[in-house]
């Protein structure tokens, strides 16, 4: 562990240049520029809001707002687990040819991410104030939400990581993982009101996704304080499996250039 | 006078095998089974003074540039010890981490920070990197755009500009056109040719070890067949490739 430390201070500057340089390119050859970034989840927003707030009609209070926070937090958990399964073989140039802690490359590519995510919560806050969201001190509590969320998405990402440098299908089985945790994580729904008893109770708390979902609406939406009690244990799972995933890579990655 | 040894390789061994690209499907029929393994080095030992500029020669598949990757720390042996004591190292590749879509400049400093430069290190050194370089307005273009000389000249000259205490080289470069590669093969003798730098090279061409190593090392089927100065060995070597 005090080797990933060392390791994550001395190349998180490579990390983040990488991260600026990957966002660069990803928009250098397009008409509109940077401006995609804002336009896409923007248009996303219309789409959604308009088939969930017409087409199937909803009481949830301020539903675009609602589904719009469902979709960031699923956007970054999303892209985290995909991104990571192919990393290492996708920068095959790079893993041949110098060596770099492997957790390292996560790393950029989750602030690459972040960034994404970042654009798209200042939409959500663009979003409540036009459905005039009260706001109140409570939405201070997505910080620790956030870092939960980022941290389990770091640590699941690791863990894939490893496993997909020799595992060709392990992203089939991801995309599968994923989509079941996409339609139990009330993205479109509130699970809230769509279940009750046992069902609802265990997915809010055993579905991470769902639960950092339900708990950024009720502080962002209702002004209500989150579920510290879960969200502290999620953080320490989180951490354990970050612990894991350094493990793995730390153990493992001199052989990645073998199998490449 | 004793000079300082910058690289120790002790009883080096390293072998393919232990992971091994499959699906899931075959990883079940997998267990049980014992993997199969090839030993791409076997038992290497050997030192390196400082300033010194060793040649690696054999046959195609001897574990040349197995070892090369393995003293650049890209693997690690599977036994033995690889001890750098505390100097720095590159492998002169060529393109590390280029990003195809963004400019010259921007990839030099995505490359420089790859291979451990710090950003104000490499803000000294970015004006010598660009004039040796020398492709004029790419140099603010996209690397995508270049000519595939062009490229080679612009990873070669950070590479060759961003200096390490020890060099690896696989395989000599020869890039560019004729002035370009009279260049870069004068750049890489003033870089081979400064007495604090150690410089490994791999190559098939026995003309550039004999011109600019001063010991050579043979290996043989992931074995050192033979150590020593180049008058002694390349003879020797080249007595053994024809006749087998």
């Amino acid at each position: 562990m005090k080797k990933f430390i060392n390791n994550i201070i001395k190349y998180y500057k490579y990390a983040v240049y990488s991260a600026k340089a990957e966002l660069k390119s990803e928009v250098a050859d397009s008409y509109l520029n940077w401006l995609w970034w804002i336009i896409e989840p923007f248009c996303f927003m219309l789409i959604y809001t308009f088939v969930f707030g017409v087409v199937f009609k909803n009481n949830t209070p301020y539903f675009a707002s609602f589904v719009f926070i469902g979709l960031t937090v699923w956007d970054f958990f999303n892209r985290m687990l995909t991104g990571s399964v192919k990393l290492i073989i996708n920068n095959r140039d790079l893993v041949t040819k110098v060596y770099v802690p492997k957790y390292v490359l996560l790393l950029s590519k989750s602030f690459t991410y972040l960034f994404k995510m970042g654009i798209s919560l200042l939409i959500t806050f663009a979003l409540m104030i036009f459905q005039g969201v009260p706001f109140t001190w409570h939405i201070l509590f997505i910080i620790p939400i956030f870092i939960v969320l980022y941290v389990i998405s770091f640590g699941i990402g690791m863990i894939l990581m490893h496993f997909g440098v020799t595992l060709n299908d392990l992203g089939n089985l991801t995309n599968i993982a994923l989509r079941m945790v996409f339609y139990l994580s009330g993205v479109f729904y509130n699970i809230n009101e769509r279940l009750s008893g046992k069902l609802k109770y265990i997915l809010l708390r055993a579905n991470p996704v769902a639960f950092c979902m339900n708990e950024l609406r009720k502080v962002m939406l209702q002004g209500v304080l989150p579920n510290f009690a879960v969200l502290g244990v999620w953080l320490i799972i989180g951490i354990g499996l970050c612990v894991l995933g350094v493990h793995l890579i730390n153990s493992y990655e001199n052989s990645y250039a073998k199998v490449i | 006078m004793k000079k300082n040894i910058t690289v120790t390789v002790k009883n080096l061994h390293v072998t393919y095998k232990s992971l091994k690209k499959t699906s899931i499907r075959a990883s079940w029929k997998q267990i049980g089974h014992k993997a199969e393994l090839f030993h791409a080095l076997k038992g290497v030992s050997f030192e390196i003074e400082e300033g010194n500029i060793l040649g690696i020669i054999g046959k195609n598949g001897s574990g040349k540039s197995t070892m090369l990757r393995a003293i650049a720390g890209i693997f690690s042996p599977d036994k033995g010890t690889i001890d750098l004591h505390g100097n720095t190292i590159s492998l002169l590749s060529i393109g590390v981490g280029f990003n195809k879509k963004l400019t010259g400049k921007e990839n030099i400093y995505l490359s420089g920070m790859l291979l451990g430069f710090t950003e104000e290190e490499i803000k000294k050194k970015e004006k010598e990197i660009i004039a040796f370089a020398d492709i004029g307005e790419f140099i603010n273009k996209p690397v995508k755009t270049y000519s595939s000389g062009m490229y080679s000249k612009l990873a070669f000259a950070i590479t060759a500009i961003l200096e390490t205490d020890i060099m690896l080289i696989d395989e000599v470069l020869s890039v560019g056109d004729v002035k370009f590669k009279e260049k870069s093969y004068n750049k890489m003798k003033e870089l081979i040719s400064d007495e604090h730098r150690t410089v490994i090279i791999v190559s098939h061409s026995l003309g550039t070890i004999r011109e600019l190593c001063n010991e050579v090392l043979w290996l043989n089927d992931g074995k050192i067949k033979q150590i020593g100065p180049p008058e002694e060995v390349i003879p020797a070597y080249e007595e053994f490739m024809r006749n087998n």
